[in-house]
């Protein structure tokens, strides 16, 4: 059986357009769009949750779409230490299904935020095996609800970890409050399950695939499903 | 006597005004297997303190503040579901 | 002639669904007959101007609407136009200002749900929007809400559909307090042969309601659109947006059209089910018999009028072969939608209306669009439009040569200069990953069209000051500006869509200006070579009997060959800058006389069409050709203003000396001209560029180099980039 992206959609999943193309056409490698009502991966090595407003984000962003039958086969997918990787709106749902600690609040300012950041590489993970820590990525940001908030103790649980995977910061690698749009806790823009192959991060590696349309750090982070792919075929 | 009291002021969409929210959230039960939900109204529920002289200028300021903050008269109504002196050992401050 | 009709009209009924005496004698003459009082909403509304261009009409016939490159002119959903290999892009822009004026938030909301489903009505993929914004001036705290809320209600729609928000404008003045204007604009693509029109046929075809359930929504929106004062004649209820719903609605309609199920495919939109119904009986020659009681409700106990007006968001009506029913159901029902069967086609042209067994409705479709009376109304100019424009604008006190710089920074921070990062922050506009130059880069956005080695440019403009001062004029520079911004990016103009914002057309001031303004649009297009291919009316913006400026908001789009051909403002360390274009600034209807002076007055500068031609075409082949990648028009503020902005762009300085054309410190600095264009050009392609303007006979102008950390103007102090960035960044605070 061919090895696939999966990239999950759930009504009002927005994301995915741009997952596939990233996937499928930057890439080149087998994708397909799995839906929300569908129970198991067979087929799929790497699953993407990509970003969108899943139900509208009524109630809360990922709230409803946690739920969906896809996430049971999502879950075991990763308990079996299948490479998840959750987006903005599939982070949140990632963090909603308890695949990933902690929870997205609204932007400290209130407002949805558009624009281009910085984030800092901290620590390993499947999606950055083909980065080094330090790295700095230049990356699309889009969202209304990014401010990662977590209890101290699972923050340090965090840290002491090595689970921070992204830290936001400016265009020479310095973690400022100035550089933190949402007001994330410690900077946080992405982090990983204990078994690192879990990871979700508000920014969109996925829209950052061609210097054509603004970057292409992007790129470095979506060819880790290479491996996987690899390894499953 | 207390000068402080605390209201709770539920505000809920205008009846007919459409509401994406609860649409979505009942559909969002429905999948879950909770069909005998007929319908969901989703608002916003406020817990505010307020200094005042007695409880009818407490009333009388909340009200205001409903209808010119809390609430957004055109699209949605309001309700001050309690008002009560606000006690030491109870406050939340 | 309905025999189970019971009520009868009371006497001026028809004034409340704001039809005219005379319109109601005229109706009782075409009917021959009383209306029931369904027909009576019905006729309000597709009389209203808002359906029925009751006061436009005439004037269309000026517009060029044809070229080889259009596919689809007025009168469809939106119009379209061929971008070569077989693909097409659709747009329109439409107005949503009354709605807007009383529900910021949800009025834009639903303002951008509209314009969304006109693009995907037509079979195409919305691939972008922008939007024209107009309110009054931010002091006033009702103004800043206005501001806050129809930016986020725009916002929180586009995002969530995943349509990337990529141009537009916002302009302030006092004309616009408490009547803002929301204008939006949406771009589709789609094959050539893959557009549907909303032409009904097929007799015994179904007639089928898809999306939301209808409540008792904006009753009367349409005719509301239509009156002076919205907020004391809005009885109905508000429209709330629900994105999600329309993102559904978006892929299965598009799914639909594909599936060779549907014969026709029109959205629910001012006057819905009446105004849908009709236009594609309409467009098809048929007619078309529906029955009230089969549409979902949203609420108990609504009449069949309030069915029929209902202006309830997110519905579309098909047109469906019997046989493909059950692919249809199938289709909406993947994307956890509902559909319902509510008529069918028939042959006699007549739209009736059911009510169960009763019918409440029964009048020739053409009654209500071919019959809906135009009016040519008489026109005069307002006085003190002619004393304002006749101003004698020498007669303001000149700024003394040490004062410029400071002003300079005071207009970069004023409000209609200021960074508009604050507002397209709030938009996501990376979303579908298509967006080369986003917003704040460039005069336009450019989209790549993957798989394509072309791409598309898009701008909105108007200059609705220069509007106000002269209409023919000021429309003029309207479509000459969203032209030029196109081309700054090196994108051909191929077509323009229009939205004219005008006060009261009964009025002979106002029609004065529509009149005018039409006719500005008309003379423009022609020169430069670009169809209208698609347009909306919105009349009666005025408070208290004070009308808007009149704004005849022009959205260009325009086609690259190689999108990686392009331009922005951003230029580079040791460039040549140059000024190509005739220049000569003048203050009469400047920002800088209306921000220093408190001024709107004098006259407007003059418009040169076929000079403006030569310059576009002269800077698209010279981007086209890779030897200019920096370009930027000069527009409100003048040639300081945009030289600065280029420069806080870049994060690079210049030295320049502007052109001694005039004598005023002020107007050297601050005055406006048209068909002006700065380029920047490394230093060898200098003489090149030089040789190719002298050949296409347009004006070159070396302005100085770039280089350095600030701007440095006619010799002076430089002015650092520091203070320029900051000062054009908290405009807003």
């Amino acid at each position: 059986m061919s090895q696939q992206v999966g990239v999950v959609t759930f009504p009002g999943s927005n994301g995915d357009h741009d997952a596939w193309n990233a996937f499928a056409n930057d890439l080149g490698v087998p994708t397909r769009m799995v839906d929300y009502r569908e129970t198991d991966l067979d087929g799929i090595a790497v699953v993407v949750v990509p970003g969108g407003f899943s139900y509208g984000d009524y109630l809360r962003c990922g709230a409803i779409a946690r739920f969906a039958p896809v996430m049971n086969a999502v879950r075991e997918f990763a308990q079996r230490g299948g490479p998840v990787l959750g987006i903005c709106n599939g982070f949140q749902v990632l963090t909603e299904a308890h695949l990933l600690p902690g929870a997205l609040l609204r932007n400290e300012s209130l407002r949805f935020h558009c624009d281009w950041i910085h984030v800092k590489v901290e620590n390993r993970s499947f999606w950055t095996s083909d980065v080094e820590v330090g790295d700095i990525l230049r990356l699309p940001i889009a969202h209304g609800d990014g401010s990662y908030f977590a209890d101290d103790e699972t923050i340090a649980r965090l840290e002491s970890n090595g689970q921070v995977i992204f830290r936001y910061c400016d265009a020479n690698g310095a973690v400022l409050d100035n550089a933190n749009p949402n007001g994330s806790r410690r900077a946080i823009a992405g982090i990983a399950n204990e078994g690192r192959n879990v990871v979700g991060l508000m920014p969109h590696p996925e829209r950052a695939t061609d210097p054509l349309v603004g970057g292409a750090d992007g790129r470095r982070i979506v060819t880790a499903a290479l491996s996987a792919l690899q390894v499953a075929v | 006597m207390s000068n402080a009291w605390v209201a709770e002021v539920v505000v809920m969409p205008k009846a007919g005004v459409n509401d994406p929210q609860g649409e979505a959230i009942l559909g969002g039960l429905h999948d879950l297997g909770y069909r005998a939900v007929s319908r969901v109204r989703a608002g916003k529920q406020f817990r505010v303190e307020i200094d005042a002289e007695n409880e009818a200028a407490a009333r009388n300021a909340i009200a205001e503040m409903s209808d010119r903050v809390l609430a957004n008269p055109v699209i949605e109504v309001y309700e001050i579901e309690s008002l009560t002196p606000l006690t030491g050992a109870g406050a939340e401050r | 002639m309905p025999e189970a009709v019971v009520n009868s009209i009371a006497p001026g009924a028809w004034r409340e669904v704001a039809l005219s005496d005379d319109e109601y004698a005229l109706i009782l003459e075409l009917l021959g007959r009383e209306p029931t009082p369904v027909e009576l909403g019905m006729f309000g509304s597709m009389w209203s101007e808002h359906c029925g261009y009751k006061h436009t009409r005439p004037l269309f016939p000026r517009l060029p609407t044809d070229g080889p490159q259009v596919l689809q002119g007025p009168g469809e959903n939106a119009g379209a136009v061929s971008i070569g290999n077989g693909l097409a892009v659709v747009f329109k822009v439409e107005s949503h200002n009354h709605p807007s004026a009383v529900e910021p938030y949800e009025g834009a909301a639903t303002g951008v749900g509209g314009i969304v489903r006109d693009i995907f009505t037509m079979g195409a993929r919305p691939i972008a929007l922008l939007n024209s914004l107009r309110f009054g001036k931010l002091d006033d705290q009702r103004n800043r809400y206005l501001f806050d809320n129809v930016v986020g209600g725009i916002g929180g729609y586009g995002n969530c559909l995943g349509i990337p928000t990529v141009g537009g404008e916002v302009f302030f003045d006092d004309s616009y307090s408490g009547n803002p204007l929301v204008n939006a604009m949406c771009i589709g693509i789609v094959t050539e042969d893959g557009i549907v029109r909303a032409k009904a046929s097929g007799v015994g075809n179904l007639i089928m309601l898809i999306g939301a359930d209808t409540g008792r929504d904006g009753l009367h929106g349409a005719t509301f659109a239509s009156v002076d004062d919205p907020e004391a004649s809005h009885r109905g209820v508000i429209q709330v947006g629900n994105p999600f719903l329309e993102k559904l609605l978006l892929e299965a309609s598009l799914e639909l059209l594909t599936s060779g199920a549907v014969v026709a495919m029109q959205d629910l939109g001012a006057a819905g089910l009446t105004s849908s119904t009709i236009e594609c009986a309409s467009r098809g020659g048929v007619g078309a018999e529906i029955d009230v009681a089969l549409v979902p409700r949203r609420e108990e106990g609504m009449t069949a009028y309030e069915v029929m007006l209902s202006e309830s968001q997110e519905r579309m009506l098909l047109v469906v072969e019997p046989h493909g029913f059950e692919q249809v159901d199938a289709i909406v029902r993947k994307w956890s939608l509902h559909s319902s069967v509510i008529g069918r086609i028939t042959d006699d042209g007549m739209v009736r209306v059911m009510d169960g067994d009763v019918v409440t409705a029964d009048v020739p479709a053409e009654f209500f669009t071919d019959k809906c009376p135009t009016y040519v109304r008489p026109a005069a100019e307002a006085p003190h439009v002619v004393a304002a424009r006749e101003t004698d604008t020498s007669a303001f006190s000149d700024l003394k040569p040490g004062q410029a710089p400071a002003v300079l920074l005071e207009l970069l921070s004023s409000p209609n200069i200021c960074s508009r990062k604050p507002v397209y922050e709030r938009y996501d506009h990376t979303i579908l990953t298509n967006t080369v130059v986003a917003p704040g880069q460039a005069d336009a956005a450019v989209l790549r069209i993957k798989g394509q080695q072309s791409g598309i440019a898009t701008a909105i403009d108007c200059n609705s000051r220069y509007c106000y001062l002269d209409p023919h004029l000021g429309a003029m520079h309207a479509v000459a500006e969203a032209c030029r911004n196109v081309s700054c990016t090196g994108g051909r103009p191929l077509a323009i869509t229009n939205c004219l914002n005008f006060g009261n057309p009964e009025r002979p001031a106002g029609y004065f200006q529509l009149d005018n303004a039409v006719q500005g649009i008309a003379d423009a297009c022609r020169a430069l070579d670009v169809p209208v291919i698609s347009g909306n009316v919105s009349l009666y913006n005025e408070t208290a009997n004070s009308p808007v400026f009149p704004t005849p908001t022009i959205g260009a789009v325009g086609l690259l060959d190689d999108v990686c051909r392009h331009a922005t403002m951003v230029w580079k360390p040791g460039q040549s800058i140059v000024l190509l274009g005739a220049w000569s600034p003048v203050l009469g209807g400047s920002e800088f006389l209306s921000y220093w002076h408190d001024a709107v007055a004098g006259q407007p500068p003059s418009l040169d069409l076929e000079g403006e031609l030569r310059v576009q075409e002269l800077v698209r082949d010279l981007i086209g050709a890779g030897v200019v990648r920096t370009a930027h028009d000069v527009a409100l503020g003048g040639i300081a203003v945009a030289l600065a902005k280029m420069a806080i762009v870049s994060g690079v300085g210049a030295n320049v000396q502007l052109p001694r054309t005039v004598e005023r410190v002020d107007a050297q600095w601050f005055g406006e001209a048209a068909s002006a264009i700065i380029v920047a050009v490394e230093a060898g392609d200098e003489e090149r560029v030089r040789a190719n303007a002298a050949e296409a006979g347009v004006p070159f102008l070396r302005l100085g180099e770039t280089g350095d950390s600030g701007l440095t103007i006619n010799g002076g102090k430089a002015i650092p980039l520091s203070a320029l960035s900051v000062a054009h960044e908290h405009g807003f605070a």
